[in-house]
């Protein structure tokens, strides 16, 4: 095999090498899926963000429009300020909302927006003001096993007297 | 000889060796611009280790591609999540499996036969030769064989993972019946291209300077026999595997402690 032949082979090798990378960048990760190229900042200050992660998706009526960019705390407010991408092509109205949902019982969590009725729209850079923050499990099970336990207190005092009623 | 001095002894002798391993990973590493003048030299090694390399590559990572696919479904099947297989079986491929067993089988298709080759060469007295020559062998021999291995393991691990989805593809979506769409929207929404594709990419540059060093640093320093060629060759097994296993779970904890 000559000169030429090898390197026609070694330039076919690494062409597959690069056919190989475009097919793991393109088809099997989320490259082509949503790139932060067009897209706008969107901010949301959440009094708990629960188990939200930087890139979890954005979503308004189920539908992927963006991606979470970053999460800082605000020191002032401590609350938790997290920074949205949004595709430039969808347009929120000045009174939206944004909430913190979850995918399925145990799965991701993600952010809902919900579109106001406000004429004016959301520009870059805007803060999103009604939020609603993360359900954590742990509150919402204290929460339930103490409503549980003040209707168990309230209904015990009424109990003891019938007993002690027809004794007089 | 007391035990006290034995142990001196062993120990000075580990750090004289690993001196002079780092001593030759810096003369090689001077010898690449020369190495680089003469390109024709590095794409013939290329072709020999990278092109050669190519058949048992794709053949281990479709083989691997099958079999995970086919025991994630059995496991996944039982909890309702069959097309979650894909993101396992890309991850798996594209931060561990793809590195770590292309690494492996290029010590042993790769490695083995480069460092019987500069053994040979050396037990010949080829290199000694071309010094009277005033020929550097280090640039004229070795860089050209260290840069090749560089270039081609990369795309030799990258091709792995990719071949190996394509199995798990075959698999699961041809033979069992999963849902296609769901296959790779799945993988498509959970595998980041540069904290999981660009770190393994990453990773398998890593082992492949280890490899080619390791093959390349047994070859130089065998003993002129036969059986001096036969210990280096077996040793750079050895080394090159027990080193991809360590750095590999040094690059893992470093890459992806954070979730």
């Amino acid at each position: 095999m000559g000169k030429r032949g090898i390197e026609t082979l070694v330039g076919l090798f690494v062409l597959l090498g690069m056919l190989g990378l475009l097919f793991l960048a393109l088809k099997a990760a989320n490259l082509a899926s949503f790139s932060g190229g067009d897209s706008y900042t969107l901010l949301a200050k959440f009094d708990n963000i629960g188990g939200l992660k930087v890139r979890a998706p954005v979503r308004s009526a189920g539908v992927t429009v963006g991606r979470v960019a970053s999460i800082t705390l605000d020191a002032k407010t401590y609350q938790g300020v997290v920074r949205l991408e949004v595709d430039r092509t969808v347009v929120f109205p000045k009174d939206s909302s944004a909430r913190i949902l979850t995918a399925g019982l145990l799965g991701d969590q993600y952010i809902g927006l919900e579109p106001g009725a406000d004429e004016k729209n959301l520009g870059a850079g805007d803060t999103i003001t009604q939020t609603q923050s993360a359900v954590v499990l742990e509150s919402l099970i204290s929460q339930f096993l103490f409503n549980k336990a003040a209707d168990a207190g309230s209904a015990a005092p009424p109990s003891p007297p019938p007993p002690a009623a027809p004794k007089k | 000889m007391n035990p006290l001095q034995a142990l001196g002894a062993r120990t000075l002798q580990v750090l004289r060796s690993l001196g002079h391993a780092a001593l030759f990973f810096v003369e090689l590493l001077q010898a690449i611009p020369a190495s680089l003048r003469r390109f024709g030299l590095v794409v013939v090694q290329i072709h020999a280790i990278g092109n050669l390399s190519l058949i048992i590559i794709l053949a281990s990572g479709l083989a691997v591609g099958f079999v995970l696919a086919l025991q994630l479904y059995y496991a996944l099947v039982t909890y309702g999540a069959a097309e979650s297989l894909g993101l396992i079986v890309n991850l798996s491929l594209v931060r561990e499996l793809g590195p770590v067993v292309t690494g492996l089988l290029f010590a042993g298709r790769a490695g083995t036969s480069l460092t019987a080759e500069i053994g040979l060469m050396k037990a010949g007295e080829q290199l000694a030769a071309m010094e009277l020559m005033a020929i550097d062998p280090k640039s004229r021999v070795l860089a050209p064989r260290f840069l090749a291995g560089i270039v081609s393991m990369p795309i030799l691990a990258i091709l792995f993972s990719a071949i190996g989805i394509l199995g798990a593809y075959v698999v699961a979506v041809l033979l069992i019946g999963v849902d296609a769409g769901n296959f790779w929207s799945i993988m498509q929404s959970k595998v980041d291209v540069w904290r999981d594709v660009a770190n393994g990419i990453v990773k398998s540059f890593v082992f492949g300077v280890i490899c080619t060093f390791v093959a390349l640093y047994q070859g130089h320093e065998t003993e002129a026999t036969p059986e001096g060629v036969a210990y280096a060759t077996t040793r750079t097994v050895v080394i090159s595997s027990l080193a991809v296993l360590g750095m590999d779970f040094v690059l893992t904890a470093l890459m992806f402690s954070t979730p």
